[in-house]
């Protein structure tokens, strides 16, 4: 029997749930979160982002985090918002109004630091059928654009932020989430798909301005199905350039990943050797594009050609 | 199903039973060892206790992945210690690998899961200079460049300040005793070097005798001041106790070594509360009845999680606190470096040591600031 989903209630009790002691706890690919906040911004963002997935018994979660306004003197201060992984208080505080991009680069960072039974790479990851693209980007490079393109357009989300690659079976697992999509690229994915759900735009972060964007509920659907890594594309958007292509050797592809990775350092040789794996076992190309239909278009033929 | 009142010491202690936890005992039992840095410790207990395949697989998941973390922590301890073996084989003096790297190049089972922190070393207090000179030209620089600080450790204590690697990031301590100069029990470096192992590695790299192992991780839990790795401390000498306590009389010759270096005190404690939190099952000389003790090294033995407190732990690890220093220090050494830590010392540059730094750094990287 399927487990029941977040908006199986409502808003009210999600909010007793964050407020309460055990938290909400719930599955996000892999992970069981506990999740913990006495905010009323993090009780809509849950509901608008989350509520497509399975609540878990509260006995037990992986990671158990808050966002809460500090506790004591600093609480005079109004208006900042801490995150805590467990007992640990990794970053600075943030102003209240960033409460929800928090929750998720904090979400980002309990995953990264703990999750080394896979080898995890800073990159989008989506799929069609069997086969999965890693993409792979610098900030700016337009990686999470791209992503967001490409899941409005049927591919499925497996992550727009890294992609988890089991050590044993090189499968590459998906942890759906939220597309955070920043500064002018939110308009963009406004104007490319009418039917996406973006939530409310927060001004002013050290990203600038994000949005973000709801995982479709098929991806969601989808987490417990691994997918196999096909391409690597290094995406680069260049402003009226005509749609171009070039192919990364495995060779490069592998030195490229492994500068992206966020744990090779810590799994060393035998995470290096995985990586040089997928590497040789996929095709990767440097993509440069300006129209978003041109992309898209090019992606489905390299899916046309996989398929074939 | 009752929750069960110290889940990780629980665990530690009869790993054989850990098929018996319940998830919510595991949510804390996790929790409590990644405080402690302790969850790759117990992957290697379950997976001793042939427990590994009963364990719910999300727990399971987590285990392997701190398992995975340890195991590079080893390789990096290895390369590192026989780095600075051959760094030091240059000019002529030899090394002694204290604590983890020891544990590591004698390749004992206390090394199996364990974190490193940093890399302790013993060297010759007449060659200290050539030392300095030699790391420093291999890249090895001062943490802290705060002046009160420096004469501090070079005056009173048994360790020169903290060396890290300017491209690697390791952190050295470099000490010439394993005590303080100022400390009440005062072992003779002489003696830890005459009962020494040469390891067989390149460069001139040796270890302590078991005896002197064990003493050393008993002495450093309990001559110290601060608890927060208490659990994980304790946990090596249980295990390096579990190794060698096989050889015949070695628990005698162990409480003969203690009074030879003068470490009889801490090693009465660490078997004792090896024996009472993790069923460690050795030869205690003398069980006394220490109420006041016990109830302050059982609070400061947990781990530093908040679901392993209780209401008497904050003064606890107070007492256990100011306890440490005083065994460091006579009070007349003691009371001006205090006042000193306590006003002073804020509006001097000191550089915090943190361990995590890099790894923040790394992050904050990711989240583009």
């Amino acid at each position: 029997m399927p487990a029941d989903r977040l908006n199986s209630l409502d808003p009210n009790r999600i909010a007793q749930h964050l407020r309460g002691p055990d938290g909400l706890v719930f599955d996000i690919g892999p992970f069981r979160v506990r999740a913990h906040s006495r905010l009323p911004a993090i009780r809509d963002h849950v509901v608008e982002m989350y509520g497509q997935y399975p609540l878990a018994d509260p006995d037990y979660a992986d990671l158990r985090f808050s966002v809460n306004p500090p506790r004591g003197l600093r609480a005079l201060w109004r208006g900042q918002v801490n995150f805590r992984f467990d007992e640990e208080t990794p970053f600075k505080p943030l102003p209240i109004a960033q409460a929800r991009p928090f929750f998720e680069w904090g979400l980002n960072w309990c995953i990264a630091t703990t999750a080394h039974q896979y080898l995890l790479i800073h990159a989008a990851v989506v799929a069609r059928g069997r086969f999965c693209a890693l993409i792979p980007g610098r900030p700016g490079a337009g990686k999470s654009t791209l992503c967001a393109a490409l899941v409005a357009s049927g591919w499925r989300l497996l992550s727009d932020e890294m992609a988890l690659i089991e050590l044993n079976t090189r499968q590459v697992w998906p942890v759906p989430r939220p597309i955070s999509l920043k500064n002018a690229s939110i308009d963009i994915l406004r104007g490319f798909a009418k039917d996406v759900f973006l939530g409310p735009v927060v001004t002013d972060t050290h990203k600038g301005t994000v949005a973000h964007m709801r995982a479709p509920a098929d991806s969601i659907a989808a987490a417990g199905i691994p997918a196999e890594a096909a391409w690597v594309i290094y995406p680069g958007y260049r402003a009226g350039a005509a749609l171009a292509t070039t192919p990364v050797s495995p060779c490069r592809s592998t030195l490229r990943l492994a500068d992206d990775s966020f744990n090779l350092p810590l799994l060393g040789a035998r995470g290096f050797s995985v990586l040089a794996e997928v590497a040789q076992g996929c095709r990767s190309f440097e993509l440069v594009y300006s129209r978003l239909e041109d992309a898209l278009d090019w992606f489905d033929r390299l899916a046309g050609e996989a398929m074939a | 199903m009752k929750p069960r009142a110290q889940p990780l010491i629980e665990a530690l202690a009869h790993p054989a039973s850990l098929d018996r936890f319940s998830l919510a005992d595991w949510d804390r039992v996790i929790r409590q060892a990644r405080a402690a840095g302790l969850l790759a410790t117990l992957h290697h207990a379950a997976v001793d206790a042939g427990q590994t395949e009963r364990l719910p697989a999300r727990v399971r998941a987590q285990l392997t992945a701190a398992a995975e973390v340890a195991a590079r922590h080893r390789d990096v301890m290895h390369w590192e210690a026989e780095a600075i073996g051959q760094t030091l084989e240059r000019i002529g003096v030899p090394v002694m690998l204290l604590k983890g790297a020891a544990y590591v190049m004698a390749d004992l089972e206390a090394a199996r899961g364990r974190l490193f922190g940093d890399i302790d070393i013993l060297v010759p207090r007449g060659a200290l200079a050539e030392v300095e000179d030699a790391l420093g030209r291999d890249g090895w620089v001062q943490d802290s460049r705060d002046a009160y600080d420096d004469r501090y450790y070079r005056r009173w204590m048994h360790e020169i300040p903290a060396r890290r690697h300017a491209q690697r990031g390791t952190v050295l301590d470099v000490h010439h005793n394993i005590l303080p100069l100022t400390a009440r029990n005062q072992p003779a470096a002489r003696d830890l070097w005459d009962a020494a192992r040469r390891l067989d590695a390149p460069g001139e790299l040796y270890v302590p005798c078991a005896e002197d192992l064990l003493l050393h991780s008993a002495a450093h839990l309990f001559l110290n001041g601060e608890f927060d790795r208490g659990l994980r401390d304790l946990n090596d000498f249980r295990r390096l106790a579990r190794q060698f306590a096989g050889e015949p009389d070695f628990m005698a010759r162990l409480a003969t070594r203690a009074e030879r270096l003068d470490l009889v005190r801490p090693l009465t404690y660490a078997t004792r509360y090896a024996n009472r939190l993790l069923a460690a099952g050795l030869e205690e000389t003398a069980t006394m009845s220490m109420p006041v003790m016990d109830a302050l090294f059982t609070r400061g033995l947990r781990p530093d999680h908040a679901s392993a407190r209780d209401a008497l732990t904050p003064l606890a690890l107070f007492a256990l606190y100011v306890r440490g220093h005083y065994l460091r220090m006579p009070f007349h050494l003691l009371l001006p470096h205090l006042l000193y830590k306590a006003t002073l010392a804020k509006f001097h540059d000191t550089e915090i040591r943190d361990e995590n730094a890099e790894k923040l750094a790394r992050f904050r990287a990711f989240l583009g600031k």
